[in-house]
């Protein structure tokens, strides 16, 4: 059969044949012993041509609610924020999203150079010393800085915050569950680590404390005093972070941490039902040589030109194989140029802006839904995200918000025994006065 | 000299200038420092690039103009499988009822986009010949170890806690071994015998009531169709071990055999490759885990589901391994896999099979005169030759790996599988044409000859690259790993 992705002719076919020394395909696949070999055609749909199957999928594309067509203040670790155009035009430059991992950096220097320009740029949010080239998402690179801790401490404890978002603290126990490390849950208080419960669960067995910045319920967590008291017991700080909240935040880097993880996808890269984003995972110095994945390097050609390599490779799973301490061999390598592209063009002012901005609407609507009479979790120490009590079942007010063409926030009581009727809604800049106006009036309508 | 430099983003921007586009804030401005405690409010903006959007542009141009893709030329790295990335895998992924929607929104808005994850995992398990997929990990190595939890849960529910070992051949990928020790397993190496297959006598050795799996990648990293397979299926089931199979190398036997059909009770696939991810210069992958209905309780949660024409995620899993990964897997590479699959239909994956190793063996055929062969026999999708003959005069693979950049090649994988000396494994695909290939084995003849005639020309090879070798010792001795503005005595210096 010809099909436009496979050029071979039956005249190349029948070339191809006579110098292997054969007559038939075939023979190629004669020592599949008879009894494993397949022999039906598979059953699966048939082929469709580029038109029909544009079309089926846009229509199924159609069924789904989109941020686009809808006001969303659905966040929670996935945000709608401003995607500036240009970045879909540098992803799809082919010599990028064609190209396989660079391990030949004579033609892979548009590459390396792109992720050792993403890593300068995560330092600089995160204040942290260096940046590896990215990871699967942030919740998988929380649980890479959870296995680093207990390797490098030789602990076997991990105390992770209940204001860390639910869907990575399953992957940090999956995870650790996988290197029989034990994860012990810190508990919440009003909203923030219960920094009292976390004096009582420190221990001299304890790998690191892992919270989360602004946490889960869009709360600021006051850092230093958290970080202190990890080091006081020799254990390791771990900060998840929301890359696009340092524009205005404190970076972690300054506030003690030793790891500094999160996901860049508030940088240029769209929802996509859940993925891929873009982890990243940034550490101090005398961690560098026990960071995960790859990490690209600066270095001198024989004629003394500028280059970049991957570098550090000793760390690897293709050079340690059994003695590894992680598997991860791909990254999010064109996500992490999509983030890339997008600081780059909000650059040193527009990443302290959208930050700004971010705030605002959320305070905005904080003081909204106050004025409704509506009670907000916390002070003012809240970033993009804020709890409220919507005083009825937040499943059956999604459904009236949505026929209003608005998505609603999240359910906390999904995730968080006690936080029956309380969502979690996110204001990013991309949500105007008017939807916000219109989401708090909504909800007081359905209320009265 | 430095004006030869490419410059980094950061060595073009200039105070004031800017590249974003951000609407007037709508509400009133705030006070941070009035609002939030001054610990938290940050003092100093991150230094990112000041640039105009024509300079990102330009940069970002540059930058590509300096990478190899698939579609700048060929690129026959073994075990990678560079396929062309087909276009209308990006046009559907950037539709935005798929590209914007959230992964936490009700159900009954995602509708279309659990249809095609559903769709996605019928037609995975029917090509696989397994019972259930998940979707959840991200990449190929994710898959292993995934799927080695849910063996180790399987063995643990029946109480069997000593099954604390995995085997793995001597000529697997790196991640196998990696992920069997991430998952808590200790890794034993099965040896290869003389025909670069699995030595069954040495199997039979290290099999025994502590194995809990063998993992496979079938064809083998040689490319060698694993000819025995139901034999060792037999060993490690009848020890009471598992068998896992590497999906790396499926682009090799669809709907030629399928691993569920070989005895396999778990594979994972690596849609980036066998179905054209793309790459994206290393990432973002996808690595689907299918498994054997035994298996099945202990799928990543939630599980995807489809009752009464509605899909449904399932958070009820009790023997589940739990989460691997926030939300459900890249869905936008799964689509693209999806896309792909529904673009070639059964006739179409049959066809890339068949098209895929007629290439690699002729290929072979072409090229076994002027290297070492150490496998003679047919190969499946990819083959490995050995520069040990080029050794001898001087030259190594490395070096001709270079020469080849010359011709406007991407070098094959070198040094791998560990069993080969010198070692470069090529692996052509099936959407290459003849004309290509055989460019490809003229060049790779030529090099034979100059490492014979004229071994410094390879030697000292790339010569046409935009860089020549660059120095990987300093880099690993000194690690830069970030720009740092060069300060004003190093400025005075230069």
């Amino acid at each position: 059969m010809m099909h436009r992705y496979m050029p071979m002719t039956e005249a190349d076919r029948e070339e191809m044949l006579n110098v292997i020394g054969i007559s038939s395909v075939d023979e190629l696949f004669a020592d599949i012993p008879e009894s494993v070999r397949f022999t039906r055609d598979l059953a699966i749909k048939e082929a469709k041509s580029e038109s029909a199957l544009l079309k089926e999928l846009s229509r199924l594309a159609a069924k789904n609610a989109d941020s686009k067509q809808f006001a969303s203040f659905l966040g929670a670790g996935v945000y709608d924020h401003y995607k500036p155009i240009i970045v879909d035009h540098v992803i799809s430059r082919s010599e990028f999203y064609t190209a396989y991992t660079p391990y030949q950096p004579e033609i892979s220097q548009g590459e390396l150079q792109a992720i050792f320009e993403f890593q300068t740029m995560i330092c600089e949010l995160t204040g942290m010393d260096l940046a590896n080239s990215s990871m699967y998402d942030g919740g998988t690179a929380l649980a890479e800085a959870g296995t680093l801790a207990a390797g490098h401490t030789k602990r076997k404890k991990l105390l992770v915050s209940e204001t860390v978002h639910p869907e990575s603290r399953d992957v940090v126990r999956s995870y650790a569950d996988g290197q029989q490390i034990e994860v012990i849950t810190i508990p919440q208080k009003d909203g923030v680590t219960d920094v009292e419960e976390l004096k009582k669960l420190l221990a001299d067995d304890t790998a690191a404390v892992l919270v989360q910045y602004p946490n889960f319920f869009g709360q600021v967590e006051e850092l230093q005093a958290i970080g202190e008291l990890a080091h006081d017991n020799g254990a390791l700080f771990v900060v998840s972070s929301n890359p696009l909240a340092l524009g205005i935040l404190t970076p972690p880097g300054e506030l003690g941490a030793d790891i500094t993880v999160g996901d860049a996808q508030p940088f240029g890269i769209p929802e996509q039902f859940g993925g891929p984003h873009c982890g990243y995972f940034a550490v101090t110095k005398k961690l560098m040589r026990k960071v995960p994945g790859r990490l690209v390097g600066e270095t001198t050609d024989d004629q003394g030109r500028r280059g970049y390599v991957l570098t550090l490779q000793a760390r690897e799973q293709h050079i340690r194989r059994d003695k590894a301490t992680s598997n991860i061999c791909s990254n999010q390598a064109l996500n992490a140029l999509a983030a890339s592209v997008a600081m780059t063009a909000l650059g040193k002012t527009g990443a302290r802006e959208i930050a700004y901005q971010n705030y605002a609407k959320t305070h905005y609507a904080k003081q909204a839904f106050e004025k409704a009479g509506f009670t907000v979790l916390g002070g003012n120490s809240h970033f993009n995200e804020i709890v409220v009590d919507c005083k009825r079942s937040v499943k059956e007010l999604n459904k009236q918000l949505l026929e209003q063409g608005i998505i609603g926030g999240y359910d906390l009581s999904l995730t968080y025994a006690g936080m029956e009727n309380h969502a979690l809604f996110a204001v990013t800049e991309q949500r105007t006065k008017e939807e916000i106006d219109a989401l708090v009036q909504e909800m007081e309508a359905v209320h009265a | 000299m430095h004006n030869e430099n490419q410059p980094l983003i950061f060595e073009v921007s200039k105070p004031g200038r800017i590249g974003y586009s951000l609407t007037d804030l709508d509400v009133p401005e705030v006070d941070l420092s009035a609002l939030l405690p001054n610990s938290l409010v940050r003092k100093e903006d991150a230094a990112l690039p000041e640039v105009s959007e024509l300079d990102i542009m330009r940069h970002y141009t540059a930058l590509s103009n300096r990478n190899h893709g698939v579609d700048t030329g060929f690129y026959p790295l073994g075990s990678c499988t560079m396929k062309y990335n087909p276009k209308i895998n990006e046009a559907v992924a950037r539709i935005p009822g798929f590209a914007n929607i959230h992964p936490l929104q009700d159900e009954s808005t995602v509708q279309g986009a659990m249809e095609v994850a559903y769709d996605l995992q019928e037609h995975l398990c029917e090509i696989t010949g397994m019972d259930e997929v998940t979707l959840q990990p991200a990449a190929g190595a994710h898959g292993e170890w995934t799927a080695l939890m849910m063996i180790r849960s399987f063995h643990e529910a029946n109480g069997d806690t000593g099954r604390t070992k995995v085997l793995v051949p001597d000529s697997a990928h790196g991640t196998n071994p990696a992920s069997a020790t991430v998952a808590g397993f200790d890794t034993v190496t099965v040896n290869s015998d003389e025909n670069g297959l699995v030595d069954i006598e040495d199997l039979k050795a290290k099999v025994g009531d502590d194995t809990a799996a063998l993992m496979l990648t079938n064809p083998n990293t040689l490319g060698l169709f694993e000819e025995h397979i139901m034999e060792m299926a037999k060993i490690v089931h009848g020890a009471g071990g598992k068998l896992y199979y590497d999906g790396a190398n499926l682009n090799a036997v669809m709907s030629k055999a399928r691993p569920g059909d070989m005895g396999f009770d778990a594979v994972h696939l690596n849609l980036h490759k066998t179905f054209t991810g793309p790459h994206g210069g290393g990432g973002p992958g996808s690595g689907p885990v299918g498994v054997k209905k035994d298996l099945a309780a202990f799928l990543p949660k939630p599980v995807l589901e489809k009752n009464d024409g509605v899909y449904t995620f399932n958070y009820d899993v009790p023997q589940s391994i739990g989460r691997v990964k926030p939300f459900y897997g890249n869905f936008g590479i799964y689509l693209r896999a999806y896309t792909y699959i529904r673009s070639m239909g059964p006739d179409g994956l049959k066809a890339v099979t068949e098209n895929a190793v007629l290439n690699a063996n002729y290929m072979m055929r072409r090229l076994e005169p002027f290297f070492d062969l150490p496998y003679p026999q047919h190969c499946k999708h990819e083959f490995v030759l050995s520069g040990r003959r080029q050794k001898k005069l001087g030259v190594r693979t490395l070096d001709m790996a270079k020469r080849l950049l010359d011709f406007g090649f991407h070098p094959p994988t070198v040094y791998f599988p560990l069993n080969v000396e010198e070692g470069m494994m090529i692996e052509p695909t099936e959407t290459e044409s003849k004309e290509t290939l055989d460019s490809f084995i003229d060049a790779m003849i030529q090099i034979a000859k100059e490492v014979e005639e004229n071994p410094e020309i390879v030697q000292e090879a790339p010569h046409t690259t935009v860089i020549s070798r660059l120095d990987e010792t300093k880099a690993a001795r000194k690690p830069v790993l970030r720009y740092t503005p060069a300060t004003e005595e190093e400025l005075v210096k230069a």
